[in-house]
């Protein structure tokens, strides 16, 4: 178990920078996912602290150790894979005790740590298999057991649910929130999937272009994303960004007011906005019901039902689209005019600059 | 329906079943010939070569020209020297060419792009060009044998060995195959603790049979058939190859039989090596067929 730091960390191929000075503090036991779209250095930077990119600045602390110049086998980590990276011509137990026979562990700890490792992920009769005779999900398994076995302060993850179907990803994403509770070991996991993120996080480092956008708790980053960026990426659906402008500010409330929202007051202390600001109001699809003050009207393009819920896809006077997550049996069919209600305490407030205000 | 294309299917299979069969008969049939005509004298060699009958064990069948062969050059010495040669050099090649390949597709280190390219380059130099060269390299060389230091390597088993250890083709097809193993497997070792050295030979090589086969075959072919290098650089008979030793049988009065019967010896090491490989060869691809 260890801690993990980094500070000031960069990564430049060539004259292109891809990583632009990164902080992350991840505690002790923390399990911390990066997250962020496609091409935004989140698997970059997992590479840069498994030692498998060279790091061009900044400093990278695991334990009490600074291991930028360290090769991967003296980080104490262990890297779980997206395409598992098992190896096809040994058989599972070889797999696991790859490191321990590099190692060149004596036989008996071999055989136990495996032993304990095929225990915890439920693999014991697996062991004699090989690769190509496991299933994509067993594959994985093996890939963790891998980690596992060699009992590292810090496990990596690189999009490790990603190659699975979606029925077995809910079920692994169990299995490693149960794996992280059971070994207490520090986790990073990069992932693409917001609610993988939401679901196993202590801590998300959301990042975008090579820059950390937000770092927080998975319910912080729902209830209070420090930019549109973050709002528009976390949350599913997609939370509803609204222009309006500022129609009056006081110590407890601001004014807001457009062609889709009317007006409307949304509580806030001492707001840093003043009279005649353009501003972006967030409302997430689930904070919109067809009870209370219904000011947002719309013409209904799209129901999807779907069971527990239904989401409605409006579009407003402005021609602007909005979502709405509404009870699952409500009664809407596409082409009528809906009318919602906003709840105004939980909506967001950002600058047109992209900031929220506090 | 189900009868026209169950019909269809059947016809097919039989054509393709055609065109396989006439392709196997055009390769095979001049080794039919060569073997079938070793056992024949060579009047009726040469009679038979108008007729079906040359493919045919028919007439005076003897193992005469065998015998003849024997007496005319020591067959059995030439067999060996080139299956010592041939074998010494693919093991060292695949060996050699194999961790080159490594070292350029999996380390990154400065210039392998530009050395990379210089060998590949060499492919399109024909040996020819540089045999004149190589022989006057080769005469000077110094050897720690058990005579000591001695220098000049002509009349040696190692002049047919060394310059062809390493070579253009070889590598490329070792990094061709390195290219498309899964870099994840590669950096996962290494995660695990695993040297270079290690990688090598706990991961990649185990994962290479296929390409190892590959490149020992086209080695050994190479290597057999040596013909314009032995000759210029070995003048002694105890180290001539088979290639060279055919020369014996086209001196003085030229038997057709004897020479197809040296031919077929001749061949044996080259089938047997290749019934070898290909067993390998389907064995590996089984094992390493796995899907992501």
């Amino acid at each position: 178990m260890a801690r993990v730091s980094l500070d000031g960390i960069r990564k430049v191929y060539g004259s292109t920078e891809v990583i632009k000075g990164v902080d992350i503090d991840i505690a002790d036991g923390e399990f911390c996912v990066f997250v962020g779209p496609s091409g935004c250095g989140k698997s970059t930077l997992l590479r840069m602290i498994a030692g498998l990119e060279d790091i061009s600045g900044g400093t990278l602390t695991i334990g009490e150790r600074v291991v930028n110049d360290l090769p991967p086998k003296d980080r104490s980590i262990a890297m779980v894979f997206q395409s598992y990276a098992i190896f096809p011509h040994m058989t599972v137990r070889e797999n696991l005790a790859f490191g321990l026979t590099i190692a060149k562990a004596p036989k008996a700890e071999k055989d136990a740590k495996v032993a304990e490792a095929a225990r915890i992920l439920k693999m014991e009769h697996l062991l004699e298999r090989r690769p190509s005779q496991l299933s994509g999900g067993q594959r994985q398994r093996v890939a963790i057991g891998r980690a596992i076995v060699r009992h590292p302060g810090v496990f990596l993850f690189d999009e490790p649910l990603s190659n699975l179907d979606a029925a077995l990803r809910v079920d692994m994403r169990m299995e490693l929130a149960k794996l992280h509770a059971d070994l207490g070991a520090t986790m990073i996991y990069v992932t693409h999937d917001q609610v993988e993120a939401m679901t196993l996080a202590d801590k998300i480092v959301v990042l975008d272009a090579g820059v950390v956008q937000q770092i927080g708790s998975p319910l912080d980053l729902y209830h209070r994303p420090a930019n549109l960026f973050v709002a528009g990426f976390i949350g599913s659906p997609k939370m509803n960004l609204l222009e309006a402008r500022v129609e009056g500010v006081d110590a407890t409330s601001v004014k807001l007011a457009s062609a889709d929202l009317g007006t409307l007051v949304l509580p806030r202390a001492n707001a840093a906005v003043s009279r005649g600001d353009e501003v972006v109001v967030g409302l997430r699809p689930h904070h919109l019901g067809t009870s209370g003050s219904q000011q947002i009207g719309g013409k209904v393009k799209l129901v999807e039902r779907l069971g527990n819920e239904t989401l409605a896809a409006l579009t407003l006077a402005s021609g602007q689209q909005l979502i709405a997550a509404l009870p699952g049996d409500v009664d809407v069919s596409i082409g009528e005019d809906l009318r919602l209600a906003p709840q105004p305490e939980r909506a967001s407030l950002f600058l047109s600059s992209g900031a929220a205000v506090n | 329906m189900a009868t026209i294309a169950s019909d269809n299917r059947g016809l097919r299979l039989a054509v393709r079943y055609a065109v396989l069969i006439l392709i196997a008969v055009i390769f095979i049939f001049p080794l039919i010939f060569m073997v079938m005509s070793s056992f024949k004298p060579d009047q009726q060699l040469l009679n038979d070569t108008g007729s079906f009958a040359a493919f045919l064990p028919v007439g005076d069948i003897s193992l005469d020209n065998y015998a003849d062969a024997f007496k005319r050059a020591p067959v059995g010495l030439f067999i060996f020297n080139s299956v010592l040669v041939t074998g010494v050099t693919v093991l060292l090649s695949l060996l050699l060419c194999s961790a080159a390949a490594f070292a350029f597709v999996f380390v990154d280190w400065r210039g392998r792009e530009l050395v990379l390219t210089a060998i590949l380059a060499t492919l399109i130099v024909p040996f020819e060009t540089i045999a004149i060269p190589l022989l006057l390299i080769a005469s000077k060389l110094p050897w720690i044998g058990l005579e000591g230091l001695t220098f000049g390597w002509l009349n040696s088993y190692q002049v047919q060995i060394v310059p062809f250890i390493a070579d253009g083709l070889t590598i490329f097809l070792f990094v061709q195959y390195f290219k498309d193993l899964p870099g994840e497997l590669i950096e996962a070792a290494r995660v695990e603790g695993a040297s270079w050295g290690q990688v090598y030979r706990k991961v990649v090589m185990p994962l290479a049979g296929p390409v190892l086969a590959t490149a020992a075959i086209l080695k050994f072919l190479v290597m057999y058939n040596q013909y314009l290098w032995p000759l210029m650089v070995v003048q002694q008979e105890g180290y001539r190859p088979v290639m060279v030793g055919l020369q014996y049988f086209f001196q003085l009065n030229r038997a057709w039989g004897e020479i197809m019967a040296y031919l077929s010896l001749i061949t044996v090491p080259v089938l047997a090596f290749y019934l070898f490989l290909q067993r390998a060869f389907i064995a590996s691809i089984a094992s390493t067929g796995v899907k992501g």
